[in-house]
């Protein structure tokens, strides 16, 4: 199943007030388990492997394995997310082992300005919208000529 | 009926989404709404963090003009638009989401998304319209400034919206329920946007299990749009126009950066390139054969040929481009830091948006600079936002609309206070994540300008609310008292399941319509036979059942998904001709009409008298 909890690992995100995956999934695929306090992946061919879940998980209890209907078994590819950057390690089906690190973002969490810090338009009626012109950078609205 | 609280809420501006184009709505909207004393309520199936298309991030924003910097035109931009789309767009919504695209993007940078830039800080441009990103939180950074606009409070997370409340002819908010608690939602508002995405799932995928889920575009999208906009009466438009993406075969992996970036071709399995062998096709679909970019549908096409001669696989060939790349480099050295480079950029390309398809590589020990990879063509999608077109026909803006495309308000369905956006909106494609933003933010202008000159609450009288509340929940009681009468809730007469429900309409469309193992082909007889198939579903959607409130989502999107579905197989009846063959053939009208149909082919859907009403728009050009 493409997204899977580790039973050992999966506490139930019982310090947290709700589940993480069970949170974030797009799908509504992540489930608690109520009587094992166990997450699970209600519908593994609904999953898209977005590793949302994978991500968040707290206790890194979630991991993919690839779609058993045309992935050979053996690889896997490992997300550590933190504020600024994620690192992946990659291991292939013959042992080799990659590892990546890419930027994610390049503000702290939760800063995100609606305007941006760009100067606002206060007139309702005309073609520019809030932010415009100065978000666009040039000084009025472009037409075809 | 099953036990649901009813919830109430009143607002001004509603917002039914909440991916790329729901989140430009909510910080525009929010913005004219404060200092209107307004009030916005965004409502979304998921969590805004990591839902839409987006969810998983992207590695490329595949529309920014560059116009501050004279890079292109608008006229550039339309003509790059019409001719990938064969002659049928709406060149004045081209244009004016066009000209609003590059402040989402500078936007975007300064709530923190990283895009790479150059030596001189210019931004590294995929290819003409492209620009590269480390996209793994676009998403999030754009839906943490949405929210920001917005407040917490106004937003309602985990509701399904199942359809628009009408009040007469204007739309007076939308209905649905809670995925959590049994609770029913009544969204009450003077103005609504629509943004709910495209549709997934509405053909067969080529996978079979597990691997269903891996579709190109995610299946959340489940056609929702489509619904709310029919249902609403309003018109809609190049819902004929589907899309079919080429991909890295089975996971799914973009192309663009090794088409675009590194330059890598596309050979079939005995090594011929198909751009050229096939290139004598191209004469027969002028004048859009002849341009440069190739539209995509003949790209599409000219490998399928091969393909149908059995000349796969057909091969993305990644090692000769990163070989003659890291060729480039004048010494050794310098030559292993390119291949380094490029390696990591290849992977970060899949990382950050198809995770799926790294692991794929990993799996058979794929590395990109030593092996070729395989490419096929996907199923076919509904996603207005792409090279597809399908979606609602909207008012154009006043200084670019000519007369008969603008009805009063930017972007404004036919139908009073319904704005639609992204994949909701039709006949303007190649908008991507940074275009639908960017046309989220015209719409959040436009209904706020809406509700000032409306500022009437509209009036809907409750026992419809009551109708509509036991037709939704419906699922759940036939569930409920039906499942206890046989050992397998699975098999029962009296219910159908929502999955079973997707797979009968995903037959009908693959077999009938032009789907994969039809080999996108289709004719008059064939979608006759698929008409008639599908009556007997829709009649079978009042005897969906459902479980629990997951089943409830599931039952109403594929209800959703038979909507889109009819509407498509309606409207490439209705034209009689083969214009995209890439997309889909029409066997019986093999070529290409442009004396009959260089047209819009509309349909609009009147719930009062349940009957369908085909007509053709004319096209108008705004640029040489």
């Amino acid at each position: 199943m493409p997204s899977y909890v580790i039973g050992e690992k999966c506490d139930g995100c019982k310090a947290l007030d709700k589940t993480a995956c069970q949170h974030i999934c797009p799908n509504d695929l992540m489930v608690l388990n109520k009587e094992t306090n166990k997450a699970f992946n209600r519908d593994p061919s609904m999953c898209w492997e977005c590793y949302n879940c994978v991500k968040i998980c707290p206790t890194q209890a979630i991991e993919v394995r690839g779609y058993a209907d045309f992935v050979p078994l053996g690889a896997q590819c490992t997300p550590l997310r933190s504020t600024d950057s994620i690192m992946w390690t990659i291991k292939f089906r013959n042992g080799q082992i990659k590892r990546f690190k890419f930027p994610i973002r390049t503000t702290p969490e939760g800063t995100a300005e609606p305007n941006g810090g760009f100067a606002t338009n206060d007139d309702i009626k005309n073609g520019l919208l809030s932010t415009e012109p100065e978000a666009s950078g040039f000084s009025e609205l472009p037409t075809i000529k | 009926m099953a036990n649901f609280e009813t919830v109430e809420v009143t607002t001004d501006v509603l917002i039914v989404g909440g991916g790329m184009a729901a989140c430009g709505a909510a910080v525009e909207a929010a913005y004219w709404a404060k200092k209107n004393n307004l009030k916005v309520t965004l409502v979304d199936k998921a969590s805004v963090e990591r839902s839409g298309a987006v969810a998983m991030g992207l590695s490329a924003i595949n529309q920014y003009v560059g116009l501050k910097d004279g890079e292109n035109t608008l006229e550039d931009y339309i003509r790059y638009v019409r001719n990938d789309l064969m002659g049928i767009t709406r060149e004045d919504l081209v244009a004016n989401i066009a000209r609003h695209v590059d402040a989402s993007v500078h936007l975007f940078e300064k709530w923190g998304l990283p895009i790479w830039k150059d030596d001189e800080g210019k931004y590294v441009h995929e290819g003409r319209w492209q620009l590269m990103i480390n996209g793994e939180s676009y998403k999030v950074v754009v839906a943490e400034a949405a929210k920001n606009a917005l407040g917490d409070e106004n937003i309602y997370e985990r509701v399904f919206i199942v359809g628009p409340l009408m009040d007469g002819d204007r739309c007076a908010g939308a209905v649905g329920f809670s995925v959590r608690e049994n609770k029913f939602y009544i969204f009450k508002a003077k103005a609504t946007c629509v943004a709910m995405g495209g549709a997934v799932h509405v053909f067969k995928p080529r996978s079979s299990g597990e691997g269903l889920g891996r579709a190109w575009y995610p299946p959340w999208n489940s056609g929702s749009s489509a619904y709310f906009t029919l249902q609403a009466g309003a018109e809609m438009t190049c819902q004929e126009v589907r899309f079919i993406p080429v991909r890295f075969k089975d996971a799914y992996g973009p192309v663009g950066a090794w088409f675009l970036l590194f330059k890598s071709q596309a050979t079939n399995g005995i090594g011929e390139a198909y751009m050229q062998t096939n290139r004598d096709e191209l004469e027969n679909w002028q004048p859009y054969g002849k341009v440069k970019p190739v539209p995509a549908n003949l790209r599409n096409y000219l490998m399928m040929l091969d393909v149908m001669d059995g000349k796969g696989p057909i091969y993305m060939q990644t090692a000769e481009a990163i070989q003659k790349l890291s060729e480039a480099e004048p010494d050794e050295k310098e030559r292993k830091k390119k291949l380094k480079e490029l390696e990591s950029e290849a992977w970060e390309d899949f990382l950050d948006m198809t995770i799926s398809q790294a692991l794929l590589w990993a799996s058979t020990n794929v590395q990109p600079e030593e092996k070729a990879s395989e490419i096929a063509a996907a199923e076919p999608y509904f996603i207005g936002s792409h090279s597809g077109a399908s979606g609602a026909w909207v008012s154009g803006p006043k200084d670019l609309a000519p007369e008969d495309y603008f009805w009063g308000y930017d972007h404004m369905s036919t139908i009073k206070g319904l704005f639609c956006a992204g994949d909701a909106s039709g006949a303007s494609s190649h908008k991507f994540s940074s275009g639908s933003h960017a046309e989220g933010r015209i719409i959040g202008k436009s209904s706020v300008q809406y509700v000032l000159d409306n500022q009437d609450m509209p009036n809907v009288d409750n026992s419809v609310i009551e109708a509509m509340k036991a037709t939704i929940l419906n699922p759940l009681d036939l569930y409920e008292k039906h499942s206890g009468e046989t050992t397998d809730p699975d098999i029962n007469p009296n219910y159908i399941r929502p999955n079973m429900f997707m797979f009968r309409l995903q037959k009908i469309m693959d077999e009938y319509v032009g789907g994969v193992s039809s080999q996108f082909k289709t004719s008059k007889t064939n979608l006759e036979k698929g008409q008639e198939l599908l009556e007997f579903l829709k009649e079978d959607a009042s005897k969906l059942g459902a479980e629990n409130l997951h089943e409830l989502m599931r039952c109403w999107e594929n209800v959703h998904r038979m909507w889109q579905a009819e509407a498509h197989l309606r409207t490439i009846l209705f034209r009689e001709e083969t214009r995209w063959p890439g997309y889909y053939f029409r066997s019986d009208t093999p070529k290409m009409d442009q004396d009959n149909w260089k047209v819009f082919a509309n349909c609009k859907y009147d719930p009062k008298t349940d009957s369908w009403e085909m007509m053709k728009r004319p096209i108008h050009q705004l640029c040489d």
